[in-house]
């Protein structure tokens, strides 16, 4: 995978420092380093996913002129797809929503994206674990037909998972600045989560609590970004009505996986 | 380095004689929070206050020093802070967030700061973060069944609870009770047992009572804001300190206590992969360091 990234990017790995991507580090990394080719493909999302990254007011100019080339996509860059135009190359594309398998149109791009693009990211968890769209159960308008929604990875390998309801805007600044450096200690935990196509509150009852690991540190529910997590006796009390399997409970947990490396060079101890 | 990364080891405690009469050991914990909030390097903390129930604590945001005094002593149970730091930036909208954490809370956060995944912009907000020893946590109903079953007294006569000298304390208004620690063994929560943290190693600053002499704290100076903070405080007068080099039992103690806690841990973490189990910290025989908190 590292070989592959650097192919793609053309660059040799060169972890950084791992401080918050700055606008600083942003300008430098922006002129040192080649535009890789990005594509946004959206699915079946909301498109919260793409609002959220354009929340990096400070960074977003230069990511977006300076960093990356758009070659793909409908909300950022007026570019997609039909039979007269050809889907380009990409190094990355970023894959936004999930997979409606009654809707040929979704299925078709997913098949080229995954053909034309270097690495492929489930961005957000529509993408990554089908989130609320794992809800659905047909019979609505305009389309009745469309009731099946899956992960991308369901559909077409996918290379790295970044979940979220959506991401936070820090966590998708300080990994486009990760992918374009090459540091792939930061990518991996992502690289990890890519094989992740199911999420729920209930992975803290399945995974944690019931393995002995919960330590009642309030982080779940914390990250819930739906209030579907509260502490109840010092354990994780997951509301199902409001759970919408972003997976970011779990993904969030300290006792889920546990990056010690990398927070050590954050916090320099 | 079985403390982590520090920069300086120190025995202290706070001036206040109102903080020393009502805080657990050196009310280090109460006197920077105060301290921080009145030079305004915090616009609040996190703290543990009381709950509806007597000794079951419930995070709380406190936006003044009266609410962080409220909150001094040491819970021995659960209260969940992370969760309530996100109250703190989005209900209080707080730009600076001061909070007191345990161990595995302290990981909690700064997983959160590397890998914000669904934290919206709370992560740059944690200005503060004092970090408490701990060798584990007790359910809310472990604590109610030794007092009252092994100790013989209604937790709602409790005034505070200590542990010390190898025995967990009571303080009742006209009693002082006690029983062996090892008596408490089996009633902390399991999640304890895979824990390698002892000294809060990923906060700004850690303190805890071990190490220093009674009314005292021992406090591990370990970011650059933490160890600033301190500093400033000490300037102010607002805490003193002694070199721990001149105090009893010294940083031999703690050390000894986060080695135990270490190797005991790391014992439980190998049963538990030798089994199948699932544990986010890697065995004995995948490690350079046998004393590193992974």
């Amino acid at each position: 995978m590292l070989a592959r990234i650097k192919e793609i990017l053309g660059i040799e790995a060169k972890p950084e420092t791992g401080e918050v991507a700055s606008e600083e580090e942003v300008e430098k990394v922006a002129e040192e380093k080649p535009r890789p080719r990005i594509g946004y493909i959206h699915l079946s999302g909301c498109t919260g996913d793409v609002m959220s990254l354009s929340e990096n007011y400070d960074i977003l100019a230069p990511l977006l002129t300076e960093m990356v080339e758009i070659v793909y996509g409908q909300t950022l860059a007026d570019v997609w797809w039909d039979d007269e135009n050809p889907m380009p190359e990409m190094d990355i594309a970023l894959v936004e929503g999930s997979v409606c398998l009654q809707d040929e149109h979704s299925l078709k791009e997913i098949k080229e994206v995954r053909e034309k693009a270097g690495l492929v990211v489930a961005f957000g968890s529509c993408a990554a674990t089908g989130c609320f769209t794992r809800y659905s159960r047909g019979g609505q308008q305009a389309q009745p037909a469309h009731e099946s929604f899956v992960p991308v990875a369901d559909v077409v390998k996918v290379d790295l998972a970044m979940p979220g309801c959506p991401p936070s805007p820090e966590i998708i600044a300080k990994t486009v600045v990760a992918a374009i450096n090459g540091d792939m200690d930061y990518l991996q935990p992502m690289i990890d989560l890519a094989g992740t196509t199911e999420g729920c509150g209930c992975d803290l009852q399945l995974k944690v609590v019931n393995q002995a690991l919960c330590i009642g540190c309030g982080t779940c529910a914390m990250s819930c970004q739906t209030r579907a997590v509260e502490m109840l006796n010092g354990r994780p009390e997951v509301n199902s009505d409001r759970c919408v399997k972003c997976g970011v409970c779990y993904v969030q947990c300290p006792r889920s996986w546990w990056p010690m490396e990398r927070i050590k060079k954050d916090t320099g101890l | 380095m079985v403390l982590g990364t520090y920069k300086e080891a120190l025995s202290a405690r706070a001036t206040d004689k109102q903080i020393q009469k009502i805080s657990q050991d050196g009310g280090i914990v109460t006197a920077l929070l105060s301290f921080a909030l009145d030079e305004k390097m915090i616009d609040g903390a996190v703290v543990a206050g009381p709950g509806k129930d007597m000794w079951k604590p419930e995070p709380q945001v406190a936006m003044t020093s009266e609410e962080i005094l409220a909150a001094a002593g040491t819970k021995y149970t659960f209260s969940p802070n992370v969760w309530t730091l996100k109250e703190a930036v989005r209900q209080y909208g707080l730009e600076k967030v001061g909070t007191v954490a345990i161990p595995c809370q302290t990981m909690g956060i700064r997983k959160m700061q590397s890998y914000p995944f669904g934290v919206r912009f709370v992560a740059d907000k944690i200005a503060l973060l004092i970090g408490i020893y701990c060798m584990e946590n007790f359910p809310f109903a472990s604590l109610q069944t030794f007092i009252s079953e092994k100790m013989g007294v209604s937790p709602d006569l409790v005034e505070k609870m200590d542990i010390g000298k190898g025995k967990f304390w009571v303080y009742t208004a006209d009693e002082e009770l006690s029983i062996p620690l090892k008596e408490t063994h089996g009633y902390e929560q399991s999640g304890c047992n895979v824990c390698l943290d002892y000294v809060s190693e990923l906060s700004d600053l850690s303190t805890g009572s071990v190490g220093s002499p009674d009314g005292w704290s021992t406090v591990l100076t370990r970011t650059d804001s933490g160890d600033s903070l301190f500093k400033q405080a000490v300037d102010a007068g607002i805490i003193e300190t002694k070199s721990m080099a001149d105090v009893k039992p010294g940083l031999g103690l703690l050390e000894k206590l986060a080695t135990d806690k270490k190797t005991k841990n790391q014992k439980t973490i190998d049963d538990r992969i030798a089994m199948g189990l699932p544990v986010p910290f890697k065995a004995s025989n995948e490690k350079e360091d046998p004393l590193s908190n992974y």
